[in-house]
């Protein structure tokens, strides 16, 4: 049982502690890397359960400011090997669970 | 409309008869036109008078027959005489009244608007069709007349005619008829208006088109998946524990920091010296690998024919050393480092007194023979310097204007001390300098000769020059044997001067007349000897480094001569066929010497194994007419440095002929050091006293 408890402490300990925005890999410059990385934390917390619409937001909301063909990848396990504009990706950990892989290539 | 149109054709037409005036023609005009009969006032005049001749008023003047036939001429002038001729307007972009030269003469005293018809004219024409007057020839007669019409008149207003007829009348159909000009037919409308059309030539089309280079692209790729984001939320977790662990170690240490930070601003103003250093390092390591061979002669090199030609040696040309900046300076002085055996200075000036412009003061090193270590400029010649044998930084100076100085080579670039005429400085050129023992009080001491017979010894006193006269040269002052009585001033002058070793009152002084005088620092009236040396300025004189008795004179007068300071004659004399710039002991063996000659020449000697010919002699420069002036050995290398008059340095090596050791039987101990050496000049000397012993 103590174990168990112990176990759930530090689950929740690890919820807590990891639910900052990890970028992860970037090619952005500054600005655009930041305002990104608040875009993805806002899509993923307003769509915390459907990460489909969270993915649906970013991509519009980059597309609007950043020009068009963004994508967007939201998953907790993929892998992918994707061509993009230099200087337009963003590959960042969310939430201790979410990884969320934004590219511009059109 | 017509009706205007007629008056103005019947104007037109009329106007020329108008003006002539003829009174004929008017009454059968009014024939016709009562009413113009009776407005012919004016014009008829003259008839009116005729008839009523015989009515005259009662004042009318009476006059004769001859003076009713006078003639009077009037001249009938365009001018009106009423018109006003001081019309004034104001003018608004002058702002004043202008009189105005133009002023109307037109009188209009009558005017009338006839009804007469021309009957060929249009107005008649039609008016007579409007009659039933029209008869089948009128159209023929109206072709002509219309003709006629067309030519006289101008083209519009027939034109404007036509189109008011067509627009006005009924009859268009009959008039169209009438008429064979088609070009009425063709206008549609009354108003005046014109239709014009016209093709443009079209621009042939072309296709143009570029590309642009496409944005670059990378390929990137990741796995994202639970652990992967773990491990990364943990990496990244230990990274921030330990950024503020540094954190705290930081503020920790933040107070030492601020120490800390006052030692780095002292030294971060010499940012550079940091780089300076780096760059001299590498600027050497350059130098030693573009000069490899040199330096590889300079350590390992000994010259393998000198064992076939023994006892004659040769001198192996090293480095040269040469700076940009120097024209027209001869070397006057080299010193070695006594600390750094690899230092050595040069003063550069002129010996020639017409040409006497600034001077210099470089310091060499071997390890970088491309550029000198420390480089000061001096406004008169350097003469001589010397640099202190403890205190390697200091060097003492002396200028062609009297002055001396000390240069500081840690505190750049001005002389640290420097002789004021109000401290003493010498009148003439400072020959030579050298630093003595400091005094009680640790100060440092140096001495100099002049041209103006002084001697003067400079005490360094913080930060001035405290000078004391030593001894005042003269010919006669004092000299046991008696003044030269040829001696036209009482002056001597000193050109150099000389130390002994181990005896510290005792030193020697060359002059310009050729006399050398023996000195005591403590009688500074007397000489305590003269030595009858050379008939020409002595250039050198120096005791030799390991035997007491013994030193060395050169002078212009050729010669090269050994002294013993007992003796007033001297031991050796050498006549090198040139004038001597220098000579010099080696630091290595109490025998061997070598001087320099102007003949480019470097003659080296070993007394111990020649006594009468030099080892090696040797000119040493390509150029010719070069001189050479001064010479140096090296403390410890077996290098010796030889100045020009062109401001360049060679470096020679010895070769091992001239700096052998005295071969030494076997099982016998070799003996050392300085003893060894006053014991080879004695065996000397006796060889040399004892024929002298025999012939007495």
């Amino acid at each position: 049982m103590a174990a168990t408890g112990e176990g759930k402490k530090e689950e929740a300990d690890y919820k807590r502690l990891h639910s900052f925005p990890l970028i992860r890999h970037t090619d952005m410059p500054e600005e655009m890397r930041v305002e990104t990385m608040e875009l993805c934390v806002t899509a993923c917390e307003k769509f915390a359960t459907n990460n489909e619409s969270a993915a649906k937001m970013i991509k519009e909301s980059m597309d609007k400011k950043f020009g068009s063909s963004w994508h967007v990848v939201i998953g907790e396990g993929f892998g992918f090997e994707v061509t993009h504009e230099v200087k337009n990706l963003l590959y960042m950990f969310f939430g201790g669970s979410l990884a969320v892989c934004v590219w511009k290539c059109s | 409309m017509p009706v205007y149109n007629n008056n103005a054709a019947a104007q037109g037409k009329k106007g020329s008869d108008v003006h002539k005036g003829a009174g004929a023609k008017v009454p059968k005009a009014s024939i016709k036109k009562k009413d113009e009969e009776a407005l012919d006032v004016a014009e008829g005049a003259d008839e009116r008078t005729n008839v009523k001749a015989n009515m005259k008023p009662a004042n009318q003047v009476q006059l004769t027959e001859a003076e009713l036939k006078e003639e009077i001429t009037r001249v009938l002038t365009a001018n009106n005489p009423h018109a006003p001729q001081n019309i004034v307007r104001y003018s608004f972009k002058e702002r004043s009244y202008k009189s105005t030269s133009v002023v109307d003469h037109l009188a209009v005293h009558f005017v009338l608007e006839g009804s007469l018809l021309h009957k060929d004219s249009e107005e008649a024409r039609r008016l007579r069709i409007r009659d039933g007057l029209c008869k089948e020839p009128a159209p023929t007669e109206n072709k002509a007349e219309s003709e006629e019409d067309h030519a006289e008149t101008p083209a519009t207003p027939v034109e404007d005619r036509g189109e008011g007829e067509e627009a006005g009348e009924e009859e268009r159909p009959d008039s169209a008829a009438s008429r064979p000009d088609k070009k009425q037919a063709k206008i549609t409308n009354q108003f005046n208006f014109s239709e014009r059309a016209s093709q443009s030539h079209n621009n042939p089309s072309r296709d143009r088109s570029c590309q642009t280079e496409p944005p670059q692209r990378v390929t990137f790729s990741a796995t994202a998946n639970q652990w992967e984001i773990y491990d990364a939320y943990l990496e990244e977790l230990q990274k921030q524990e330990k950024s503020k662990e540094k954190q705290k170690t930081t503020l920790l240490k933040k107070d030492d920091k601020s120490k800390k930070k006052m030692t780095q601003v002292e030294t971060q103003g010499d940012d550079l010296t940091k780089v300076r250093m780096v760059s001299k390092i590498m600027e050497r390591m350059v130098i030693q690998n573009i000069m490899d061979d040199i330096a590889q002669d300079f350590k390992y090199y000994e010259d393998p024919s000198d064992e076939y030609r023994d006892p004659e040696g040769t001198l192996l040309p090293l480095w040269t050393f040469h700076y940009d900046q120097v024209r027209n300076l001869s070397v006057t002085a080299l010193s070695w480092n006594n600390k750094y055996q690899d230092l050595f200075a040069v003063g550069l000036g002129s010996y020639d007194f017409s040409k006497q412009e600034g001077g210099m003061l470089l310091l060499y090193t071997l390890k970088n023979p491309a550029f000198p270590e420390y480089i000061y400029s001096t406004d008169s010649g350097v003469l001589c310097l010397d640099i202190h044998p403890q205190h390697s930084h200091l060097v003492a100076v002396g200028l062609y204007d009297g002055c001396v100085a000390v240069y500081n080579l840690k505190k750049k670039p001005h002389p640290v001390y420097k002789s004021t005429a109000k401290t003493g400085k010498h009148t003439d050129p400072v020959w030579q300098v050298r630093w003595q023992n400091d005094d009680l009080d640790n100060n440092h001491i140096f001495y100099s000769v002049s041209s103006d017979s002084r001697v003067v010894s400079w005490t360094l006193v913080k930060n001035e020059l405290i000078f004391t006269d030593i001894i005042r040269l003269s010919v006669n002052g004092g000299v046991s044997d008696g003044p030269d009585g040829a001696q036209l001033s009482n002056i001597s002058r000193g050109t150099s001067f000389d130390f002994h070793k181990q005896i510290d009152y005792l030193f020697l002084v060359g002059t310009e007349e050729g006399k050398i005088h023996k000195c005591s620092k403590t009688y500074s009236s007397q000489f305590l000897e003269t030595y009858d040396a050379h008939s020409m300025p002595v250039d050198a004189v120096k005791w030799n480094h390991f035997h007491p008795d013994i030193f060395i004179s050169c002078s212009s007068d050729w010669t090269v001569k050994i002294w013993d300071h007992t003796v007033k004659t001297p031991l050796f004399i050498y006549d090198l066929g040139t004038a001597v710039g220098d000579v010099a002991w080696s630091p290595y063996s109490s025998t061997v010497l070598a001087a320099v000659t102007t003949d480019r020449k470097v003659h080296v000697f070993d007394l111990n194994i020649n006594k009468h010919e030099p080892l090696c002699q040797q000119p040493v420069v390509a150029k010719k007419k070069t001189k050479l002036t001064h010479i140096e050995f090296n403390p410890i290398h077996p290098i010796i440095i030889v100045g020009d008059d062109r401001g360049d340095v060679t470096s020679l090596k010895l070769s091992p002929n001239l700096r052998k050791k005295p071969k030494s039987k076997k099982g016998q101990e070799q003996p050392k050091g300085s003893e060894a050496e006053v014991a080879k000049m004695d065996k000397l000397l006796s060889l040399l006293k004892e024929p002298e012993l025999s012939t007495v």
